[in-house]
């Protein structure tokens, strides 16, 4: 049986984490991946530091600390513009998992399906990490690097994610497709973040997840977007080409060509939905 | 390390390691086993809790997490002596099968009842979408929580009034308050565990090294030479299934090596460290792999892999066809579709003197019982089963699992041995639904009659046998549909594969052989230019009509009385459809219905149940009854019919169920058998009872019968007996039934059951066009019953069934390897099952008890065709292969679209 520390600040924590150790948040990935075995190796548990717990608004933006709950981001007072986040976090398992899972555990698990990087990516996020040597923070599209991989170095820790704050008023939405309704883990999905000045696109961010190892933003739609009129034909400027960082896969949830056609679909609804 | 926190409002200390699970904490060292394990994955939310107020699922959260916070499990909502109004309202809506999942979903629904007491249905969904329920098909869940402020109820039926009623389940208070045991909630703490090491290859041979280090480790290791008689099989001469692989492997997930130790010992190694050598095979996938001319034989006793063909003849089909006046022809594909009851197999077994006793989840206690005996060589009397609660069956706990492996270890060791199967496990090593390919083709005259079939259904029985037989017998019965057709000709063969074995599930091959004959159906319809409800309607079997197998109907055929039941709806649901559609846009609506007929118990074969009531000298009125309830509601129902043929209240009665030692043999839980077959040994039985009480009493049959305490009181018209049960008992009633069937010859011919259950059913859908996914909006559901003993129970039969078809039609599909787990194979959720009306029609069947015929597997029968069939009236896609997944059906739209100018 491997230690397990459940430090109550983060210094203690980094410390910890200078000798190699596996950091356990809400578990909701972490215990699936070890059924029917024993677990043996050391543990860092997060969950009881409470300055990573949390969101708050900065001078520049929100802070997201890393243990926030999806539970506790949607049940959060926050502006229009976390809208797709907070769909995305309704759309995580079910209840019992919304309750427990933290944003960057989603993060960190790095899986292709992870609902919550697409939304994130739209927000233009970035991530706060912490070491014993020091901090540093990264554009979450660079913080997800592959496959269950991330930019991680050992003895570094998520400690919040920075969204920052638009010029303009911004829309979002997030739209996801699976085979049920409940507990699914996505075909495909879709974020968006949309600025409107004067009537127009000021800025627009969007991201395709499930759709290629790790979610991409698509910056030729986005640039097709810009300086068009916030309204029904913004679905209309949507085309297959924009979907060209996309590389999607064959699996028993659907086939590549099925999930590059869906993703037309739900990038209509989704800028359709935000007009409306 | 220590870990203090509030249980249930009191203070409670655990040591331990904090990375334990606490699900694992809860049952393990603090005597909360309400609290169920599915998964330990997230995936099913059995073992769901609140902590500090909101649901979690107790599988995923470290107890160290769990410090000075509060938990609240099934254990707490109970108020002393009385049952909190959550746990009342799912008793009296029947919201408990099986109840595996209760636990789970009476916490999900407390945490959404503490916000607001009148829940809208999509708050229920949303706080109640995390928990899977295999068995209701959630509809009267959803109603018990939406309702929990004004339960539904009945008093409990006075004598003779007890058949009809809906009687709470006599085992629902067990079910509500967690109390109920299923097989992995009472294993001694003594207990050693088996831990399995199974095959990861799909064929191969192997080698065992050296095991010597390893038995040293562990209190055993048991292989293939520990196993006396190393095969099991459901029919009595073909044991070709080896209890442990004895050098060669046929499917992904057989049995190898069973690790026999304290718990930890035995889960701390890894599949790595035992010396298993392998030398992987090229496996055969599918039937068509099976059955090339050098296709490498599967069982070497089998060739051609063929396991078993056959099947019916009557007319001349292929004369026939010519002079129709519409021929419809299609070919259709299935695929493997896994139980998935929430209780993964589970049990334990303890030597006691020279008899094993073993305490497991089953469906079969009597079968298991001969089983575990020929592979132990014991003689039958030294084997006792003693089934727990069985946490959903639906076939696949038929077969034996757990039972043969703890068996031998406790035998060999003097200890009780434990061994509950992980879900990846369950899923990897049990028996799955036989994937078909059903060619069919069917012709009608110009009046819309039907004239002439052909169908040829094809199976992958998998590795091993299993129920592959029963499925191949059964489908050439069934595959014409449940309409009369004078010409016929239906052939069902099934062949190895190193596929998992396919064996029992729920309608043995009739769901899939009734994909086939609605789709056609419909396509007739169509061509004629016929309502698709009026051609079925036109074709029903009726009472007085010969089915292919020659069998004359002389009761009980109420498929037309469905189908009339139907129409209303029907017509609404297809006006609704059109208006909706005259809309345009993305999402297309469409109705469909789909008929089934189901013959109830073996095909042609015996198949006895034996009940007994006893009347104890100090007045106890006892059922003992070998039927096993696996959430179907057999314990309850058994009790009702016992308690009219007596003549006394049903509350009167004690119940032992399923123990092979105190009960009689009462036959398997399948083939939808046990209200039809040992609910009419229980009629029997209790009329056997009442004549010896009226003998006693010189009374005439009207007599009235009233138990207090000893005295027996028979009041006859002014005349009033008192019997002293004290001196006259013990009585003992006893009823046998076996119901009346005949061998079928070559051609097919003969009365392969003695009653068939009916049923018509549609499904109105929602298809969004764009992305292929289907929305169920609402289920109508008919069926003839014979006759409703628990109306209730019937209904959830019902929704239970229609969740199981609406899976197996839109997203479930078993590869192996891949969909082992509850996330990756779908099973439908609270969210994915509309509303489910039953309409009961009661088309007496004199030979069953008060009428009554079976319920448990025609629910699931017509679902898939009517939600096919309403994709198509939808779409104009006629599914070809299920499931219809969204990249599925999408392409088929746009393939349509291509065609169609
Ligand atoms: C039934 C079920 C359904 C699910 N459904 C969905 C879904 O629909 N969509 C979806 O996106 N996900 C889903 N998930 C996955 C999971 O719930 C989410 O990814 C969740 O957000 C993970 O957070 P956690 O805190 O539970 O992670 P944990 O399990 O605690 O940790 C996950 C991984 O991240 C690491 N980690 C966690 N926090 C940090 C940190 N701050 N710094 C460094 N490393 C860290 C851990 O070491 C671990 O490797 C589901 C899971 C389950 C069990
Ligand atoms: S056991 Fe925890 S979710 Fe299945
Ligand atoms: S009653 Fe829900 S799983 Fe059986």
């Amino acid at each position: 049986m491997g230690d397990y520390l459940r430090p109550r600040d983060l210094d203690e924590a980094l410390q910890a984490l200078t000798r190699p150790c596996t950091v356990l948040a809400g578990g909701t990935d972490f215990y699936p991946a070890r059924v029917g075995r024993l677990v043996t190796e050391d543990v860092l548990d997060i969950a009881g530091i409470a300055i990573l717990r949390g969101i708050s608004e900065t001078p520049t933006g929100w802070r997201l600390g890393a243990t926030t709950t999806w539970s506790e981001l949607v049940e959060a007072e926050l502006p229009p513009l976390f809208d797709g986040l907070k769909q995305a976090g309704r759309e995580v398992g079910g209840r019992q998992i919304q309750n427990a899972g933290t944003l960057a555990g989603n993060l960190c698990n790095a899986s292709p399906a992870a609902d919550g990087v697409p939304a994130l990516l739209a927000l233009d996020a970035e991530i706060e990490i912490a070491s014993f040597a020091g901090s540093r923070r990264l554009a979450l599209a660079e913080f997800i690097t592959g496959v269950r991989k991330t930019a991680l170095l050992s003895g570094e820790l998520v400690v919040a994610i920075h969204v920052p704050r638009p010029p303009h008023v911004a829309r979002a939405g997030f739209l996801k497709l699976g085979a049920r309704r409940y507990l699914v883990i996505s075909i495909a999905m879709a974020s968006a973040v949309i600025e409107v000045a004067e009537g127009g696109v000021a800025a627009a961010r969007i991201a395709v997840g499930a759709c290629s190892p790790v979610a991409q933003r698509l910056p030729a739609l986005e640039a097709a977007l810009v300086g068009a009129a916030f309204d029904g034909s913004l679905a209309d400027r949507v085309e297959p080409t924009h979907l060209a960082p996309l590389s999607p896969i064959d699996d028993v949830r659907g086939s590549a060509s099925y999930r590059g056609e869906a993703v037309l679909t739900l990038l209509r609804r989704l800028l359709s939905g935000l007009v409306s | 390390m220590k870990v203090a926190f509030t249980l249930n409002g009191t203070v409670a200390e655990w040591e331990g390691a904090p990375v334990t699970r606490l699900v694992a904490a809860l049952r393990d060292d603090l005597g909360c086993t309400g609290t169920k394990i599915g998964c330990d994955a997230g995936d099913c939310g059995a073992c769901t809790v609140l902590l500090d107020g909101r649901q979690v699922c107790s599988c995923l959260v470290a107890m160290g997490q769990v410090e000075g916070r509060t938990v609240e499990t099934v254990e707490g909502l109970a108020l002393p002596e009385m049952l909190a109004a959550l746990q009342a309202s799912f008793l009296a809506h029947g919201a408990a099968q099986c109840g595996i999942c209760t636990p789970g979903m009476l916490i999900a629904a407390e945490e959404l009842v503490r916000r607001t007491v009148r829940p809208t249905r999509a708050e229920v969904e949303d706080f109640l979408g995390g928990v899977l329920c295999r068995c209701t098909g959630y509809s009267k869940i959803v109603d018990a929580v939406m309702e929990v402020t004004s339960p539904v109820g009945e008093p409990d039926p006075a004598a003779g009034e007890a058949v009809g009623a809906r009687l709470s389940r006599v085992d629902g208070i067990a079910k509500v308050t967690g109390r109920d045991a299923f097989g992995a909630d009472a294993i001694p703490a003594d207990a050693l565990w088996i831990r399995v090491v199974r095959s990861p290859h799909a064929r191969a041979r192997f080698t065992l090294g050296d095991l010597g280090p390893l038995q040293k480790r562990l209190a055993a290791v048991l292989t293939a030479g520990d196993v006396p008689f190393n095969g099991f099989g459901i029919y009595p001469d073909i044991k070709d299934q080896p209890v442990l692989a004895d050098g060669l492997v046929r499917y992904r997930g057989e049995a190898v090596v069973a690790l026999v130790g304290a718990r930890a010992e035995v889960l701390a190694i890894r599949d790595e460290e035992v010396p298993i050598v392998w030398a992987p095979e090229p496996p055969l996938f599918g039937v068509d792999a099976a059955i090339a001319p050098d296709a490498p034989l599967v069982q070497a006793d089998r060739p051609r892999n063929l396991l078993l063909e056959g099947g019916v003849k009557r007319g001349d089909a292929g004369a026939a066809f010519a002079d129709c006046a519409a021929v419809a022809e299609g070919v259709f594909e299935t695929a493997f579709v896994e139980h998935a009851y929430i209780e993964p197999e589970a049990g334990w077994a303890e030597r006691v003197g020279d008899r094993i006793e073993i305490h497991v989840t089953t469906q079969t206690p009597y079968m298991d019982r001969d089983e575990v005996a020929n592979v132990m060589r014991l003689r039958p009397e030294a084997v006792r089963i003693v089934p727990t609660a069985c946490g959903g069956g639906f076939g696949g706990k038929l077969d034996l699992s757990v039972q043969p492996l703890v068996g031998i270890a406790a035998w060999k060791l003097g200890r009780p041995v434990a061994c509950v199967y992980t879900r990846p496990e369950s899923m990897a090593a049990s028996t799955k639904r036989h994937p078909a390919r059903v060619a069919a083709k069917f012709g009608c005259d110009v009046d819309g009659k039907l004239v002439a079939c052909d169908v040829r259904a094809t199976f992958d029985t998998g590795a091993y046998a299993s129920w592959g037989p029963t499925v191949a017998n059964r489908v050439p019965v069934h595959a014409m549909g449940p309409y009369a057709v004078p010409n016929v000709r239906t052939w069902g063969e099934a062949f190895f594969t190193n596929g998992p074995p396919a064996g029992a599930f729920r309608g043995f091959g009739v769901p899939q052989a009734a994909i086939a004959h609605e789709a056609m159906m419909d396509e007739l319809a169509d061509a004629m230019g016929i309502d698709r409800l009026e051609f079925r309607h036109r074709n029903a079997l009726r009472v007085g009509d010969t089915t292919a197998t020659g069998q004359v109907l002389a009761h009980s055929a109420g498929l037309a009385q469905c189908l009339d039941a139907l129409r209303p709806a029907w017509r609404e649901a297809q006006e609704k459809a059109a208006a909706f559609n005259a809309k345009g846009g993305t999402h297309r609506r469409g109705v469909g219905v789909g008929c089934m007929w189901y013959g109830i118990g073996n095909t042609s074969m015996s198949n006895p149940s034996r009940m007994r009531i006893g009347l104890s000298p100090a007045g106890s009125l006892t059922l003992y009854n070998g039927a096993v309830d696996i959430g179907q509601g057999s314990n309850t129902i058994m009790v009702q019919i016992a308690a009219d043929a007596v003549g006394l209240p049903a509350s009167q009665f004690a119940l032992v169920a399923g123990d092979t030692d105190l009960t009689t043999d009462a036959g398997k839980t399948s083939a939808s058998r046990q209200t039809f077959v040992s609910g009419k040994a229980a009629e029997k039985a209790g009329q056997d009872l009442r004549q010896q009480i009226l003998r006693l009493a010189n009374a005439g049959p009207d007599a009235c019968l009233s138990l207090e305490g000893a005295k027996l009181t028979v009041r006859d018209g002014a005349e009033v007996r008192t019997i002293d049960l004290a001196t006259a008992g013990p009585l003992m009633g006893e009823g046998v039934f076996d119901p009346p069937t005949t061998p079928l010859d070559a051609d097919g011919q003969g009365v392969p059951y003695a009653t068939y259950a009916f049923a018509a059913q549609m499904a109105e859908v929602e298809v969004d066009i764009e992305l292929g996914t289907v929305k169920v909006l609402r289920i109508v559901a008919a069926h003839d019953v014979g006759k409703a003993i628990n109306p209730t129970l019937v209904e959830g039969q019902i929704q239970g069934g229609v969740a199981q078809g609406l899976g197996l039609a839109l997203m479930e599909e078993y590869l192996p390897g891949r969909t082992e787990n509850l996330h990756d194979y779908l099973i439908p959720t609270v969210g994915d099952v509309p509303e489910i009306e039953c309409l009961l029609i009661e088309d007496r069947e004199p030979l069953g008890p008060s009428g009554a015929k079976g319920v448990g597997e025609p629910g699931l029968v017509p679902t898939a065709p009517a939600i096919l069939g309403a994709i198509h009236h939808a779409t104009g896609v006629r599914a070809r292969r299920v499931p219809l997944l969204p990249h599925r059906l999408r392409e088929a739209i746009v393939q349509l679209k291509g065609k169609t100018p």
